[in-house]
């Protein structure tokens, strides 16, 4: 593999990041399975990197996964986008910080629709007006919030205190990055390194010291698919896109997997456990599964933050493997304990897949 | 194993190194004209079975190629061995020793149809 | 002044003189090159006969010495300006000024950058080569075929139309002679890989010329070349660095994953880029696809929108050595015919 020929790529796809003053925009999802992700994003930006964003508890869901589901009309969903530009205008900001790879394709591509058509733009502006007399600005500048880890990778690889690399070794982690579909493949030139080969997650992991694994079905689908899986019956189709990744990168034995998308990140986590239940098939060497992370996890584990602080004991599969190889200190004791300090009841075990 | 009231699908993608070649390769070995088929469906247009039944001799020539065995007992038997696809060849197959040679060939290696 | 001056050294350019000499005129050629022949260096063999190339180039070579041709290598051209009197004024990298009484431009194409698809993987894994990659490959060819991680393959396949008939490249056109170059190079590493399992994956083959139909079906009766009607959409590498292809097999509707040894992209012929440079110093017409655009596509093809300025070979779209042969000496009775109306 010639990795000249990936940097090429990545330098027809750099996009512009805003540098600082954001205006968060939360998913409605990830603050359940990845119950500490945006809190540490935002404890990254103002601690770490001294930035202004603005968290807004006005701020709703961009009704993305309705839409998706055939349940919230376009001109609906346009309309609640639109609030929260006018959320963004009323707090004096310009810069969109999309936590959700879903809403991130649903902003890309209602920009990109007004731009094309602007009576529909004229006509949502009337929608939101007779609806919340708010008016609003289109934003200067959106990005993932992965886009923007990426754009500061290298301030924290200087404060980190970990690195991607297996302490006993010395070699490098391997890491499985796992870009959800509607961060650049609707739009390519919307996300940082391109459709075929992002970079967002690539320059982190290398700019940390890990090695990235380019699995021979690493671009496909991590099988969310939204009506495939709200419907119970229809929920074959998405395990079965997961198994067919998981299959493909365990040759290459991956030490985790980190994906920037929130269905990604929680299925290629809990269908391992789905997989191992209904098949009896993990995908590490010892049966405890290959563990998920967001990126905020990653760069949260990488400055020294407490395993537990990142919400790490909620996931399907155990990090406690990860967390040896990169030799992060932890208390096996405090893993349930909740912010008092007092115990939690502990998680029931699955019968297949190890913890 | 526990049910979710749902279970992972089988890929319908063909992985190439899976296919079983034995009936193809028993073809091929006894009738090479069968390598120039076209897929041009001159034989499947005027086969006299396949005005009246499924039997689509274009169709089980391409599955055969696959692996794909499921149903090619119940498919050939349906062949009325008239030869007028053998007529219509643009590219001179022998498509009526094909047929025969399935017809073997399903025998010699015991392939069954999928009940 | 001289009567033709000739843009491009290639084969088209050389017929060109040659035919002209013939006629009796005066000619001059210029070719940005080292040396003549142009894109014929880099071939190995020809289809449908897989004559070398280096035959044919020796041709060219021998005609140009005994015939004494007036040829500029290593010189580009600048600009080309007509004059008030009908003329041409041509500017190169050379301190002459050239000026001639006609043009003929014989200046070929370019071969797509496989690179532009990305999902391919060209420049990234290694196994991964162009049509012209091979053609190199083998006319260097000394002992074993392997590929570039140094395995005898087992596994080939070529890819049809790459950079061609794709929106997405920006080439709506057919490169036309892809398919058949594919089928070429098929039965090529068929005699040289006997066990090697080679697969074409097309969209439509077009087998226009004479000779290429029975070639085509030469590769499947004789050489087991195996044809899949479906078109490339992704490339991954696997660990021991053979390729995944996906492609759907539409004769049986079914997606398709094969594993090979060696992909070879079969890129598509572009117009040259210098054909913009005459679109700006001259007002050459070129068509949506970029190549120049021929006065009359069925009767004036070595014409162009001015007079005096006509065209030989694959600058005006995709072409073989045959049709680039008889273009060329087309072109030499219509610079006769120009000449003699504007005595």
């Amino acid at each position: 593999m010639n990795i000249e020929g990936k940097k090429q790529i990545w330098n027809a796809y750099q996009k512009e990041i805003a540098d600082n003053d954001y205006f968060y925009a939360r998913s409605c999802i990830r603050q359940n399975f990845f119950p500490a992700s945006e809190v540490t994003f935002l404890r990254i930006l103002r601690e770490e990197l001294y930035k202004n964003i603005f968290d807004d508890p006005n701020h709703t869901t961009c009704t993305g996964i309705g839409y998706h589901s055939d349940i919230v009309p376009f001109d609906t969903i346009q309309t609640v986008v639109a609030r929260q530009f006018s959320l963004m205008t009323q707090a004096g900001l310009e810069h969109m910080a999309i936590s959700c790879v879903t809403s991130f394709g649903i902003y890309t591509e209602i920009l990109d629709l007004w731009q094309h058509f602007p009576e529909q733009l004229e006509k949502i502006r009337e929608y939101l007006y007779k609806a919340t007399k708010r008016e609003f600005n289109l934003p200067k500048n959106i990005a993932h919030t992965s886009d923007i880890i990426y754009k500061f990778r290298n301030e924290i690889a200087e404060k980190a205190k970990y690195k991607l690399i297996n302490k006993q070794t010395g070699e490098p982690l391997n890491v499985v990055e796992h870009i959800g579909c509607h961060y650049a493949k609707m739009f390519p030139t919307k996300g940082v390194g391109g459709a075929e080969f992002p970079q967002v997650l690539v320059g982190m992991i290398e700019s940390w010291g890990g090695n990235v694994v380019d699995y021979p079905e690493r671009r496909h689908c991590c099988g969310f698919g939204f009506r495939n899986y709200l419907v119970q019956a229809n929920r074959g189709y998405s395990i079965s896109n997961t198994k067919k990744k998981m299959e493909s990168m365990k040759p290459y034995k991956p030490d985790f997997i980190v994906a920037n998308c929130p269905g990604c990140a929680m299925f290629m986590d809990k269908w391992q456990y789905t997989l191992a239940e209904m098949e009896g098939l993990t995908y590490d060497e010892n049966g405890y599964g290959i563990p998920v992370l967001t990126y905020e996890e990653m760069a949260g584990l990488v400055l020294g933050y407490n395993p537990w602080d990142l919400g790490l004991q909620m996931h399907q599969v155990q990090c406690e493997s990860l967390l040896d190889k990169m030799g992060v200190e932890y208390d096996p004791k405090a893993k349930y304990l909740d912010k008092n300090g007092n115990q939690m009841p502990l998680p029931e075990k699955p019968s297949c897949l190890k913890v | 194993m526990r049910n979710f009231g749902f279970t992972t699908t089988k890929s319908r993608t063909i992985e190439y190194e899976k296919i079983d070649k034995r009936l193809i390769g028993y073809i091929l070995e006894n009738e090479p004209s069968f390598n120039a088929c076209l897929s041009c469906g001159s034989c499947t247009a005027i086969c006299s079975a396949g005005n009246l039944t499924s039997f689509n001799i274009r169709k089980l020539s391409l599955q055969i190629r696959l692996g794909d065995l499921e149903k090619t007992h119940e498919e050939i038997d349906k062949c009325m061995l008239c030869g007028k696809c053998l007529l219509e060849c643009p590219r001179g197959i022998n498509t009526r020793n094909v047929i025969m040679l399935i017809k073997k060939g399903l025998t010699i290696f015991e392939i069954k149809d999928k009940a | 002044m001289i009567d033709v001056l000739i843009i491009g050294g290639g084969i088209a350019g050389i017929e060109t003189a040659c035919s002209l000499q013939d006629l009796g005129y005066e000619t001059i050629i210029v070719e940005k090159e080292k040396t003549i022949g142009g894109h014929l260096n880099d071939w190995d063999t020809l289809f449908p006969t897989h004559r070398s190339a280096s035959e044919v180039l020796a041709h060219y070579t021998d005609e140009t010495r005994r015939r004494a041709l007036t040829i500029y290598l290593n010189t580009n051209v600048i600009s080309v300006k007509k004059q008030d009197d009908g003329s041409f004024e041509v500017h190169t990298s050379r301190d002459v000024v050239f000026r001639s009484k006609t043009v003929v431009l014989a200046s070929g194409y370019r071969l797509f950058n496989a690179e532009k698809k990305e999902e391919y993987g060209y420049g990234i894994y290694d196994n991964v080569i162009t049509s012209a990659d091979l053609e190199k490959k083998l006319k260097q060819l000394n002992g074993e075929f392997k590929t570039p991680t140094d395995k005898v393959p087992e596994k080939i396949a070529f890819i049809h139309c790459v950079g061609s008939r794709d929106e997405k490249s920006g080439n709506h056109y057919c490169s036309k002679l892809c398919c058949v170059t594919a089928v070429k190079q098929a039965i090529h590493m068929k005699q040289l890989c006997p066990n090697a399992n080679v697969f074409c994956c097309y969209m439509d083959l077009r087998m226009y010329g004479p000779g290429f139909e029975e070639m085509y079906r030469e590769a499947q009766e004789k050489y087991h070349v195996q044809f899949i009607r479906g078109r490339l959409s992704e490339v991954g590498e696997n660990a021991n660095g053979t390729l995944q292809l996906k492609v759907e097999d539409t004769l049986a509707a079914r997606p398709c994953k094969i594993q090979v040894d060696l992909l070879v992209l079969m890129v598509g012929m572009e117009a040259d880029k210098s054909t913009e440079l005459f679109q700006q110093s001259c007002g050459l017409q070129c068509a949506p696809n970029r190549f120049v655009k021929p006065k009359d596509h069925h009767i004036g093809s070595n014409l162009t929108n001015i007079d005096g300025f006509f065209t030989a070979g694959a600058c005006i779209g995709p072409m073989s050595v045959f049709d680039t042969v008889n273009h060329a000496k087309a072109v030499a009775f219509s610079v006769r015919d120009y000449l003699n109306a504007t005595k």
